[in-house]
């Protein structure tokens, strides 16, 4: 019985988890170039409506998945596209975005309010999920929550790992340098802002697709701002964002189930908590940082390039 | 001997102003050549031409006898040609290592670059360690990783803008070691520079430029450093003199100073003490990294100091801080232009008023008043000779040296009773020095006194009456000129107070 509710409990993480981690990796990669997009919540809920949409009508996940991260770079291509040719206010631009993705969203899913559809369920490994206890907490979940682990272990390899990773960190760190050696800023930039998008575009499919069967006005309900938090919680580690993902999902489903055994905590203690988690953290990090150089924060965050030459 | 870099008639505009305009120059194998010229003569535009970084309108450059037109840096790295920064291009957060590979052509993360990296800083006795982090080292060091750098192509030519201006004197001649030792080994090096006496060390053949075009190519040994400087700016450096002297009453005094420094690499000062007088230009020599950024920050009063150690004309200023020792008439010139002299994303009329105490008629009840403050920026840049098309230029925009003639002249325009400057010519072309040095002399002779701060010993020398030195954080008494002399004042530098 107590097995079956912690296997519940866990499952529950990982699902309330999941877009958090795609929306953030995606953030990430972006902030390490120097770029701050502050439209992930934008791009996630366009992403959640067209996922949705395709799946309503052609039943196909794949293709559902699909248009979801087509979706999100469209959305941020615009955002490339203003930041990094007409080189605008990357905050304000940010939160142009946010503002016409959830208005976008809203007006065009205004005849799928009432649609439901069939959620992409979760795929069970042959013989692996067998195992007690451990198959069905980590061999039967949804294909989309590999996808995400998967994509973490991604980018850390690019960055850390690769020529190209080394040089869209060291972009990040001073662009002007890099561009004086002869490294096409703008290109990479624009790159990684368009990974981004469609790494919140998958996040937000996965409110749509795996969470809920239905469509609903501002059904992100914040997450993007959460994936935000999330990179400067993670110190732009990639593997500490499933750290973080993990509370924060995790806190969201203890809430659930505390409610369940009747302990009385006030919702909003708990939902204050991941935030409060993130103040400490950037105070300690700040703190065992002193008098060392800074190697966590890309020093060009937000800062606008423009080659004189 | 057929030359590596043949370079005729090249020409770049940029709107009217012609940067280079019909340049040509030919560099030999194995030989270290100079490009001399003021600030804005267009050495940096013509280097990166060469470099790849731009591209020229007109003109036809011959590498080893082929024509040659890089469209990218890449492309000049592919054929051979490295190039060292003015201000370094060095990723501060990440390691040497890795900035070393991000400056390489084709070359990947899998490959292990340690020992390849060693091996050359062992070579040139460039001494650097492949896994430290850029941000934590030292302005030479990163010198060394920036050289480092070019080495590891295996150059044919390298390019060096303005190499020497951050280092200290002994970074200096390690470094003219380096370049010696590359150059028998056959890279042709272009050196820009407006150090006479160094590119006099060093050279084989200069070529200057003014004001975009070529005025001569000559063998630096075979003038004086005047001629070479009269060459540059294209008139007659002024002899500095001092009018009048007139040693009058104590005026500012240092008593007993000492402070433990907050930062890990920094410098304890020990038992400071100094008295200057009016009318007198009173010198601290000693190679930065001694306690002068320390030094600096007490007098400023960026940082404050306990009761009775610092005292102008008879108050005691230790717990004032800048604003209102300015109040008092004690101006201050500090070493590093943009951050801390000037605010780079401010223009120099709002960097003017920033300065300023408010008792100045450039403000009435607290609303300015743009018209005055203007005007004091326009008289400044007159009267300096700085080079911008208006006052209402960002601070960033203007070249080093412009912005220090700015800042000097801001000051002094105040006429104020105490000036305080720490490297008042530092990266300022020859012709600029000359005026600034001739502007704090005349101060000096109207009675004001003058506290200047540098590394330049030849400034030093010629400017001051009354010489300190400032080693490992301790101040020497004034060296009695007449009678211990040059060779003194090196001794307190090098050896500091034991000696």
């Amino acid at each position: 019985m107590i097995e079956n509710l912690l296997i519940e409990i866990f499952i529950g993480i990982t699902i309330a988890s999941a877009p958090l981690i795609f929306a953030a990796i995606g953030e990430l990669l972006v902030e390490r170039s120097g770029v701050l997009n502050l439209g992930v919540e934008g791009m996630m809920i366009v992403g959640a409506l067209l996922g949705f949409v395709v799946i309503s009508h052609t039943g196909n996940p794949y293709l559902a998945v699909l248009a979801a991260l087509v979706a999100g770079m469209m959305i941020a291509s615009i955002f490339a596209f203003l930041t990094q040719f007409l080189l605008t206010n990357q905050v304000a631009t940010g939160l142009a975005l946010t503002l016409f993705g959830l208005g976008f969203a809203a007006f065009a899913g205004r005849d799928y309010t009432e649609v439901t559809i069939d959620l992409i369920g979760p795929i069970h490994i042959p013989i692996l999920s067998e195992i007690p206890y451990i198959g069905p907490s980590l061999f039967s979940l949804n294909p989309l929550i590999y996808l995400a682990f998967f994509m973490v272990y991604l980018v850390w390899w690019f960055l850390f790992k690769t020529k190209q990773g080394l040089i869209l960190r060291a972009i990040g760190d001073n662009h002007d340098a890099a561009h004086a050696i002869g490294h096409n800023v703008v290109l990479y930039r624009f790159m990684a802002i368009l990974f981004g998008g469609a790494m919140a575009g998958l996040g937000g499919a996965f409110l749509s697709l795996v969470q809920v069967p239905i469509w609903g006005e501002g059904m992100t309900a914040g997450r993007g701002w959460i994936a935000l938090g999330l990179v400067v919680f993670a110190s732009w580690q990639p593997f500490r964002i499933i750290l973080g993902a993990v509370i924060f999902g995790g806190i969201t489903v203890l809430q659930l189930h505390a409610q369940g055994f009747d302990i009385r905590i006030s919702a909003q203690y708990l939902s204050m908590l991941p935030y409060l988690a993130t103040i400490v953290i950037l105070v300690s990090l700040r703190m065992r940082l002193k008098n060392k150089t800074n190697r966590t924060v890309p020093n060009c965050l937000g800062r606008i390039f423009h080659s004189t030459t | 001997m057929k030359y590596q870099l043949e370079i005729s008639n090249i020409t770049k505009s940029y709107g009217d102003l012609k940067a280079n305009d019909d340049v040509s120059l030919s560099i030999k194998g194995s030989s270290i050549h100079a490009l001399l010229g003021e600030n804005g003569a267009g050495k940096s535009t013509l280097v990166k031409i060469i470099y790849g970084s731009l591209m020229p309108d007109g003109g036809l450059m011959k590498w080893a006898g082929e024509k040659y037109s890089p469209k990218s840096p890449f492309e000049a790295r592919e054929n051979g040609i490295a190039m060292v920064f003015q201000h370094f291009s060095l990723f501060e957060s990440l390691t040497v290592e890795e900035n070393i590979i991000l400056g390489l052509n084709g070359v990947g993360l899998n490959e292990n670059f340690t020992e390849e990296i060693l091996k050359y800083s062992k070579q040139y006795g460039l001494d650097v360690n492949p896994q430290q982090v850029v941000g934590d080292l030292s302005v030479g060091e990163r010198q060394r990783v920036e050289i480092i750098r070019c080495l590891i192509q295996n150059p044919k030519l390298l390019i060096m803008d303005e190499p020497t201006s951050v280092l200290t004197p002994q970074e200096v001649s390690d470094l003219f070691v380096t370049l010696k030792k590359l150059a028998d080994d056959g890279c042709a090096i272009l050196y820009i520079s407006h150090k006479l006496e160094e590119v006099r060390e060093i050279c084989s053949e200069a070529t200057i430029l003014r004001g975009g075009k070529l005025v001569q190519s000559c063998i630096p040994q075979e003038h004086s450093q005047k001629e070479l400087a009269e060459m540059m700016i294209g008139k007659k450096l002024t002899e500095l003199a001092r009018s009048n002297i007139s040693v009058g009453s104590d005026i500012f005094s240092i008593k007993n100073l000492s402070r433990k420094s907050d930062d890990m690499y920094g410098v304890h000062l020990h038992d400071i003490s100094l008295t200057m007088r009016k009318g007198s230009i009173v010198g601290i020599a000693g190679v930065a990294g001694n306690g002068q950024d320390e030094l600096m920050e007490l007098l400023i009063g960026e940082k404050s100091s306990s009761s009775g150690v610092l005292n102008f004309n008879g108050k005691d200023i230790g717990s004032m801080n800048s604003h209102e020792r300015r109040q008092l008439s004690m101006f201050f010139v500090p070493e590093e232009r943009l951050g801390h002299g000037a605010v780079p994303d401010m223009t120099l009329d709002e960097n003017m008023l920033l300065s300023r105490p408010d008792s100045d008629g450039m403000t009435s009840n607290g609303v300015i008043d743009w018209k005055t403050v203007t005007s004091f920026s326009e008289q400044v840049i007159s009267d300096f000779d700085v080079q911008t098309p208006s006052s209402r230029m960002l601070a960033k925009s203007l070249s080093g040296g412009n912005l220090q003639k700015f800042m000097v002249g801001r000051e002094l325009i105040r006429k104020p009773e105490l000036i305080i400057v720490a490297q008042p010519t530092w990266g300022v072309d020859a012709g600029s020095a000359n005026n600034i040095h001739q502007s704090l002399i005349s101060l000096a002779d109207q009675g004001s006194a003058v506290l200047i701060i540098s590394q330049d010993l030849d400034e030093i020398l010629s400017l001051c009456e009354q010489i300190h030195v400032l080693s490992e954080g301790r101040l020497s008494d004034a060296v009695d000129m007449n009678k211990d002399g040059l060779e003194k004042i090196s001794q307190l530098m090098v050896g500091g107070q034991k000696s």
